[in-house]
């Protein structure tokens, strides 16, 4: 396959970017887009050029590393994840754009590569259980009914890629938050904490400067992870309940 | 040709820290012994914990909940990201929650006989008693395992084992304990008692008058190297799988940190100790830039096969029941699919080498679910194995619910790694080692399901007690002086290496480097081994060494984001680490584990142990780049669990 | 080995211990101000449903509808001196109307904010309620401003605005072109701004879920049919002479 690519290039998170075109021939139907972004990398490098640079790690769709937004869609056509899409998914002759997350809440690092630390610090903010290590009692001391069980996994599934910040028209980060705060808040172990898990991680991930959430359902299409829409309902939900429990 | 086969033997290594007495006592002996710190003390005390995946990660955030200064480091941009996120299978644990026989005793004599007899029998054991309290732990961090209907916890059987003692979270249960690891650290991140370094990377270790006492690390986003120094290092950082180029490891894994801790002293122990897994998904082409595991879970359910007959290239649906040779059944009736993975791995191996593979190249064996689908019935199939189902689809292209999914071995896992004691502390004192980056527990060949085991419980358990005594003994009370000798040689080595990467500006680019140096140990240092292979091997790369300083080619700068010299500064080291392997492959004259040498087996082509000469773990001391290092042997004792020939039959 | 924690201290730096009120929460949060954004739709939206019956007496007479008009002002009488039920009516709708558009704008600001560089391959999936939430609900303030001038004050009235006679006000309004324009994009605009509105208020107020979906969906839905067929009815029955 021949293919022309329009990749955003931005050599730090002051500069100012644009989209450079690249034209790459002999990429086969076998090859994962990243795959070919490296074949294009590898003809950079050659030529004196620096390449472009992508986040990416285990390639197996799991660790959430790989961030690009192809042809406006949010890690590319496939509901998947950049590292699983592969070049069948194209034609020959195609031309791809491909950018950054975008959104203020994830500066640019350079080219394709985007700062999610605000992510983490979602976390920071609730998304544990406290248990510090050796508290633990027998891990058949509470049942947890099947249904709450998986439940818990649907959310816990998150790799918290930011697919749903680029997807969503706001850079809202809702999707991300709730899939935390219902993983561990329908779990008998979060209990304890589940009004200020819910009520700090919501704050924070407003103070990150995300936006809000109009429920365009961008998000849930976006996720690799099949993270469903009502997981924010779910949050909401969650979120006035604290505001009740809490000050009671 | 150097003289780096010419190797001497050093001093024998004796493991002073294991107690002795009954293998069940040892560890709480250990514990009992260990000077404590006492707890006001602690936060005076600074540990750096590189790399965050689950015994990294779960170390980070158990240190800073006994109130030491925790200050931790990782490539990736997030420590959510570390690659023990992608182990699916599953992680043992001797609850006998299924009253099928299973016990501390048994997971440790599985253990220890899983690894062909070349792993401690005091570690094992430890490790052993702790899985029972990992699985307490994780739950009670919201692990979502999987659960039964009555609420409780669901188990499966993983290969080499006839208990049913794998906890796991569908296809995911890296994934679940590694993000349980790390929001217990993000706790401590927001407390403030974890300093965290995302995006930066460990390139050398500051050993102050003999003690480890910092690591120098590059800021990956600003190109900045920086010093860092505490009391004491703990190494989290992983195996060396990616040597081999294709693999299943992340892109991103390297061997950098233990390596050049063990160029400043540390003693690097069986490291031809490789493993290979049997279910990976075949490569499509040159492009491949890395492999794909489907989880071992799948030979529970799923049956290996290949044609009877050699270059029968018609579809799998079209071969009749008849013609089709179910080898692992044939050959091992006991265990059948679930044999250990090595011997999966090389019977695969095997029976493509007869020209009975199928797929691209002959280089697959099929792994049929349309016995399963029939038995279970395609929901259940789906409830249990969907998502890697759907994983080898996107992958292939091809529906496995129809057409038998085609696998093939790869390098998986790595039981060798730096050498450690009983407290997981290395030849360095306050150099600790642990998880992956560890030769600790596995032996020549690790079980399914041991790895999240073992990470976890040097990370949780087993080095939280043992670092207190290192920093109990070792109050460090004088700063760093970073004007130090041995601080400015580290920083300055790290910066010449990285100047000189960009100064070479040849022609060739840092990833062919790195497939060429793999494609050379996939063929001579991978599944099958010989003298012959090993000396070609060892003869080859000194020679690759020299053309790539000569023809390196990094673009940019040091000042930046550079993913370039990152690689290429990470392959300098997979052509050095690439050299002992061999070595230390060439050494052990013996078929083990993972390591079959195939001068040592038996008639029927099985991999034939030799105690009388290599019941030891053989660990390595640098000398120079290219000089023979010093082999140090750590005799292995075995009082409960006595060898024999494995047997799977 | 869990240690005394009076010793290491393990005191998490939450927020607990400063929490701010509800109403600030409310007001701080993005949630929150979602939460009152959901509210006083649905406050506007009751009323719209009353409007919308109200104004359907016009089919029967000048009569009946003047007399409606009337019985609005006397309404709680004589608990409630005359016109107060109306003005607490029109109190909680100018609060509703408020609230609604000042959330709507700070959230907004907030989202613009959260994406600084647009990408350049554009691409729009999302419904069209669902994308014309901003422009629909500009349009409807600035309907409500007219809508008042015209039908409430009689500022803008043209044909001399009458008092207490609402049936030839409406009329009027409505033999003018503009008039029936202004008029029938606002009640479209009002019905995709409540297709959406209905639902997303219920996701936000944590009502909806996966079950209830299609529920939720199907009721908005019909909201948003029945309350534009309504209020239509009206412009169209006066053009085509239906109502005169």
């Amino acid at each position: 396959m021949k293919l022309t690519l329009r990749v955003w290039r931005q050599q730090n998170a002051e500069a100012p970017g644009a989209m450079a075109t690249y034209e790459v021939d002999g990429i086969s139907q076998d090859m994962s887009f990243l795959e070919m972004l490296d074949t294009l990398n590898e003809e950079l490098i050659l030529s004196g050029d620096e390449p472009v640079a992508f986040d990416h790690d285990c390639r197996e769709g799991i660790c959430g590393a790989c961030s690009l937004v192809i042809n406006g869609d949010a890690h590319g056509p496939e509901r998947t994840t950049t590292c699983q899409l592969h070049m069948r998914s194209f034609e020959d002759g195609d031309t791809i754009d491909v950018e950054p997350w975008r959104a203020s809440a994830f500066p640019v690092v350079k080219d394709l590569v985007v700062d999610r630390s605000s992510f983490d610090r979602i976390i920071q903010a609730g998304g544990y259980i406290s248990a510090p290590t050796g508290t633990a009692p027998d891990a058949h001391a509470t049942p947890v009914p099947k249904p709450d069980a998986d439940s818990a996994f649907e959310h816990a599934e998150c790799i918290g890629c930011g697919a749903c910040v680029a997807a969503c028209p706001n850079g809202s980060a809702m999707l991300f938050t709730s899939a935390k705060v219902n993983h561990l808040n329908v779990l008998p172990q979060g209990a304890p904490e589940r009004e200020t898990r819910v009520l700090d991680m919501v704050a924070t991930m407003d103070d990150e400067g995300f936006g809000g959430c109009t429920l365009t359902g961008e998000c849930a299409t976006a996720c690799p992870k099949g993270i469903p829409l009502p997981s924010i309902t779910a949050m909401n939900k969650e979120w006035l309940r604290a505001n009740r429990k809490v000050r009671r | 040709m150097s003289d780096y086969t010419n190797y001497r033997t050093g001093e024998p290594l004796v493991d002073a820290k294991a107690p002795t007495g009954p293998v069940a006592e040892r560890w709480d002996t250990r514990r009992f012994q260990a000077k404590l710190v006492n707890p006001a003390n602690r936060r005076k005390h600074t540990v750096i914990v590189v790399g965050t995946g689950l015994a990294g990660g779960s170390a980070g955030a158990t240190l800073a909940e006994q109130g030491y200064h925790v200050v931790q480091f990782c490539f990736q941009d997030s420590p959510r990201r570390a690659h023990s996120v992608a182990a699916q299978g599953g992680i043992n644990a001797a609850k006998n929650y299924r009253n099928d026989g299973d016990s501390v005793h048994r997971l440790f004599y599985d253990t220890v006989k899983g690894g062909d007899f070349r792993a401690r029998e005091s570690n094992v054991h430890r490790l052993a008693e702790i899985s029972v309290e990992i699985i307490d732990q994780c739950v009670a961090q919201g692990v979502p395992f999987a659960r039964e209907y009555g609420g409780l916890l669901d188990n499966r059987s993983f290969g080499g084992v006839q208990v049913s003692r794998t906890f796991y979270a569908r296809g995911q249960t890296g994934q679940q304990l590694l993000l349980g690891a790390y929001q217990a650290l993000s706790r401590q991140i927001a407390a403030g008692n974890v300093e965290l370094h995302a995006r930066t990377e460990m390139l050398d270790l500051i050993v102050v008058d003999g003690k480890a006492r910092g690591i120098v690390a590059r800021d990956l986003v600003t190109g900045k190297t920086d010093t860092y120094f505490a009391d004491a290092v703990v190494l989290a950082t992983g195996g060396y799988g990616n040597v081999f180029y294709l693999s299943t490891n992340a892109m991103n894994s390297n061997a950098t940190a233990i390596w050049r801790a063990h160029r400043r002293g540390a003693y690097f122990a069986n490291p031809c100790f490789t493993q290979i897994h049997p279910t990976c998904i075949p490569r499509t082409g040159d492009h491949q830039s890395k492999l794909t595991l489907m989880s071992e879970s799948l030979r529970n359910d799923g049956r290996i096969w290949v044609p009877k007959a050699k270059g029968d290239d018609r579809p799998a649906n079209r071969i009749p029941e008849d013609e089709r040779d179910y080898y692992l059944e044939r050959i091992y009736p006991a265990f059948g699919n679930l044999v250990p993975r090595d011997i999966a791995s090389r019977a695969a191996k095997n029976v493509c080498d007869e020209g009975r593979g199928v797929g691209p190249g002959g280089q697959g064996v099929y792994l049929d679910f349309a016995e399963a689908i029939a038995r279970m019935g395609r929901k259940k199939v789906e409830e249990k194995y969907g998502n890697l189902f759907d994983m080898y689809a996107r992958i292939t292209a091809e529906n496995p619910y129809e057409t038998p999914m085609r696998i093939y071995p790869a390098v998986h896992y790595t039981m060798g790694g730096l050498w450690v004691d009983y407290d997981l502390q290395t030849t360095i004192p306050g150099l600790f080692a642990i998880g992956e980056a560890n030769f600790s527990d596995h032996g020549a060949n690790r079980l399914g399901a041991s790895a999240l085991m073992q990470g976890l419980a040097d990370g949780y358990f087993v080095l939280p007690s043992t670092i207190n005594d290192y920093l109990a003994r070792n109050p460090h009370t004088e700063e760093i002086d970073a004007g130090h000798p041995a601080v400015t040689e580290a920083v300055a080595e790290t910066e010449d290496r990285l100047n000189l990467l960009l100064a070479v500006d040849g022609d060739r680019t840092p990833d062919s480097f790195h497939r060429e140096i793999g494609e050379l140990m996939w063929e001579f240092c991978g599944m099958a081994r010989t003298e012959q292979g090993l000396r070609e091997a060892l003869d080859r790369i000194p020679r690759i060494r020299e053309e790539f300083w000569r023809r390196i080619k990094v673009p940019g700068t040091g000042e930046q984001f550079n993913q370039s010299l990152e690689k290429a500064n990470r392959v300098v080291d997979y052509l050095e680490l690439a050299e002992l392997m061999c070595l230390d492959a060439l050494h052990r004259a013996e078929s083990c584990g993972g390591h079959f040498r195939e001068e040592s087996q038996t008639p029927d082509g099985e991999a034939a142990r030799r105690d009388e000469e290599f019941s030891y773990a053989a660990a390595w001391e640098f000398s120079a780049t290219g000089d023979a290092p010093v082999l140090h042997k750590e005799d292995l004792v075995f009082e409960y669990v006595h060898p024999t020939q494995r047997s799977y039959a | 080995m869990p240690l005394a924690s009076s010793v290491v201290s393990m005191a998490l730096a939450t927020r607990a211990d400063r929490r701010p009120s509800m109403t600030r929460t409310l007001w701080d949060s993005s949630v929150g101000k979602k939460t009152i954004m959901a509210v006083s739709g649905l406050i506007m939206l009751g009323y719209l449903a009353v409007h919308m019956l109200g104004n359907l007496k016009i089919f029967f007479g000048s009569d009946e509808f003047n007399h409606y008009a009337h019985w609005l002002r006397t309404l709680g009488e004589p608990f409630l001196h005359y016109e107060w039920a109306l003005w607490i009516v029109r109190v909680v709708l100018v609060a509703a109307v408020v609230l609604h558009a000042v959330s709507a704008y700070q959230l907004s600001r907030r989202d613009l904010r959260a994406r600084p560089t647009a990408y350049v391959h554009k691409k729009a999936r999302s419904s069209y309620a669902t994308r014309t939430m901003r422009y629909g609900g500009i349009i409807l303030a600035l309907f409500i401003v007219w809508h008042i001038l015209d039908l409430t004050t009689g500022t803008v009235h043209t044909g001399g605005f009458q008092s207490g006679h609402p049936y030839q006000n409406v009329l009027d309004t409505f033999s003018t072109w503009y008039g029936n324009v202004i008029y029938i994009v606002a009640v479209l605009a009002l019905g995709l701004h409540v297709q959406h509105g209905f639902w997303s208020a219920a996701q936000t107020l944590g009502v909806g879920s996966a079950t209830r979906d299609r529920v939720l969906k199907t009721l908005a839905n019909v909201l948003a049919v029945v309350l534009t067929a309504g209020f239509v009815s009206v412009p169209v029955a006066v053009m085509t002479g239906v109502v005169s």
